[in-house]
């Protein structure tokens, strides 16, 4: 099954109710997915050398040992706990960071990095996990979430969403895919790494590969539809906004609410029915195999 | 119309609300409701089986007024999957848009949508009638057994695939017609049933002569020896 949202703020004035609205959503589709749950947040970040990086710390890998290690090896850094995870906020160059990382600290992965997403997922209840990471605490400018009902891969941290295999990206997926093991082998060969046998993580690097390869998000999804076989609905974040599309059978289910100050997205209406002014929103539901974006 | 008797959502839990709507007192005369702040909640309404009014005000989930007999419930918002699914008789009135499977497998009764629905409207229905004043969406009548569909907007792809004996009306455009499924001469019966739909509807200054009827080609019902190779 699985629960899928998102929301994109068009009135910046909200910017600082963002977590307290994903909340409510995330709290709507507990049912839908009671297994794990995840959420990205995109905030505008002033700093534009500045990364972010989210690191999940495994096996009671303590916050205070992983601090004392990468402190060591780069002064300049800034370091947030958000209970398992750690945000660093860093202007180091990625690549020596994430490259330390993993070649130096074993218990850890890392869930995303960019300059404007910050991306947690955790195993349980979606309703304890929102609690533990105080979603409710962020702000941003948007953001997207998942509450998973495990079917092809285990319930782990690793199989959860949303799956971020590029700079400042993110997917959420409900649904399957068919012939994600081809596709990862082929994705392989151009140079993408995955993490898990998870169908959706094949997905994530498909669009990551194509963006990659300048090729627009709207068409990388178009292409998408011929390329990806099983159901879907997706939602994936950018830097700058998010898009949606629905397979061509458009089983999978979502309803798009707009008004003048948000766009929000959920896989059941009433994960929306608590933002305000929804019941006066354009309300629709996205077609069957069509591609629509807010933002870039 | 008596006494409105008011169910709140944000009051009463959902079960509650159903089981006073199921468990009526068969002598009482207190057969008006009024549900407020629905919040998209699923199978609002299920399983209604004596005479009564209710009215839902908001948006609701899934299933809403499935099973339905007798109960003429109208929902002043948009409706999740599968609206009147399984409705035996009464009428379910959808004032906003319906999303998927509107009407699923309903063998009776009336369903009235004011907007448009999304995709497999009437799917496998067995003689209910469905009358949609905006658009259907793909595969909308598949596999429908008996009944009518009225659109007075424009069908998706794949109309009416796999279709038996449903009778269906559409005034705009046809994205496609699904396999075994063509189009069929409207005749006088077919007009005086189309005037009694619309009217059932509440539907003015739309004419009979405008639709279009499509029904099964019948091609599909019996096995063909020549398609043996397509197995």
């Amino acid at each position: 099954m699985c629960g899928i949202v998102g929301i994109y703020l068009k009135n910046k004035k909200l910017s600082k109710d963002l977590g307290k609205y994903l909340t409510g959503m995330m709290e709507g589709m507990a049912t839908r997915g009671p297994d794990s749950a995840g959420f990205a947040i995109y905030s505008n970040n002033k700093k534009s050398k500045e990364y972010k990086y989210s690191i999940c710390l495994l096996n009671d890998f303590s916050f205070s040992a992983f601090k004392k290690i990468i402190i060591k090896k780069f002064k300049k850094l800034k370091l947030k706990q958000h209970s398992d995870h750690v945000v660093i906020t860093s202007e180091e160059n990625p690549k020596k960071l994430l490259s330390f990382i993993s070649s130096e600290i074993k218990d850890v992965s890392l869930v995303g990095y960019g300059k404007s997403i910050e991306i947690f997922k955790q195993v349980g209840n979606p309703r304890d996990v929102i609690k533990n990471f105080q979603l409710d605490k962020f702000s941003g400018t948007h953001a997207i979430g998942h509450t998973r009902m495990a079917t092809e891969s285990a319930i782990t941290t690793n199989g959860s969403h949303p799956y971020s295999t590029g700079q400042d990206e993110c997917l959420v997926h409900n649904g399957s895919l068919s012939n994600h093991n081809n596709l990862r082998r082929n994705l392989i060969k151009q140079g993408q790494t995955f993490g898990s046998q998870n169908d959706t993580e094949v997905a994530a690097g498909y669009i990551s590969n194509s963006l990659s390869k300048k090729i627009s998000l709207k068409e990388t999804l178009v292409n998408g539809l011929k390329d990806l076989d099983g159901f879907y609905t997706f939602i994936t974040g950018t830097k700058e906004g998010f898009a949606i599309v629905r397979d061509e059978i458009a089983c999978k289910p979502a309803v798009i609410a707009e008004t003048n100050d948000y766009v929000a997205i959920a896989s059941e209406f009433q994960a929306m029915a608590h933002l305000p002014g929804v019941n006066a929103a354009k309300i629709f539901e996205p077609e069957p195999g069509v591609v629509y974006s807010w933002g870039k | 119309m008596g006494e409105v008797i008011k169910l709140d959502l944000k009051k009463k839990s959902l079960r509650d609300v159903n089981s006073v709507l199921q468990n009526l007192d068969p002598k009482s005369n207190l057969r008006n409701y009024l549900i407020s702040n629905p919040s998209g909640n699923h199978a609002v309404c299920a399983g209604l089986k004596d005479e009564m009014e209710v009215t839902v005000k908001g948006h609701v989930g899934y299933y809403c007024a499935g099973m339905n007999q007798k109960a003429l419930v109208t929902i002043e918002g948009n409706v999740g999957t599968g609206v009147a699914e399984n409705m035996m008789s009464g009428k379910v009135h959808v004032k906003g848009n319906a999303s998927q499977s509107a009407g699923a497998t309903a063998h009776g009764g009336t369903l009235v949508i004011d907007g448009d629905t999304s995709s497999r409207c009437g799917i496998s229905m067995k003689g209910i009638d469905i009358i949609v004043k905006g658009s259907v969406g793909h595969m909308s009548a598949f596999m429908a057994q008996s009944g009518n569909m009225v659109v007075c907007g424009d069908a998706g792809e794949a109309l009416g695939d796999s279709l038996y004996e449903a009778k269906l009306f559409v005034r705009g455009s046809v994205k496609s017609l699904g396999a075994d499924c063509e189009e069929k001469k409207l005749t006088k019966k077919d007009l005086e049933l189309l005037t009694s739909l619309l009217k059932k509807g509440n539907i003015k200054n739309v004419k009979p002569k405008d639709f279009k009827k499509y029904g099964s080609a019948k091609k599909l019902y019996n096995f063909n020896i020549d398609n043996v190779s397509e197995y």
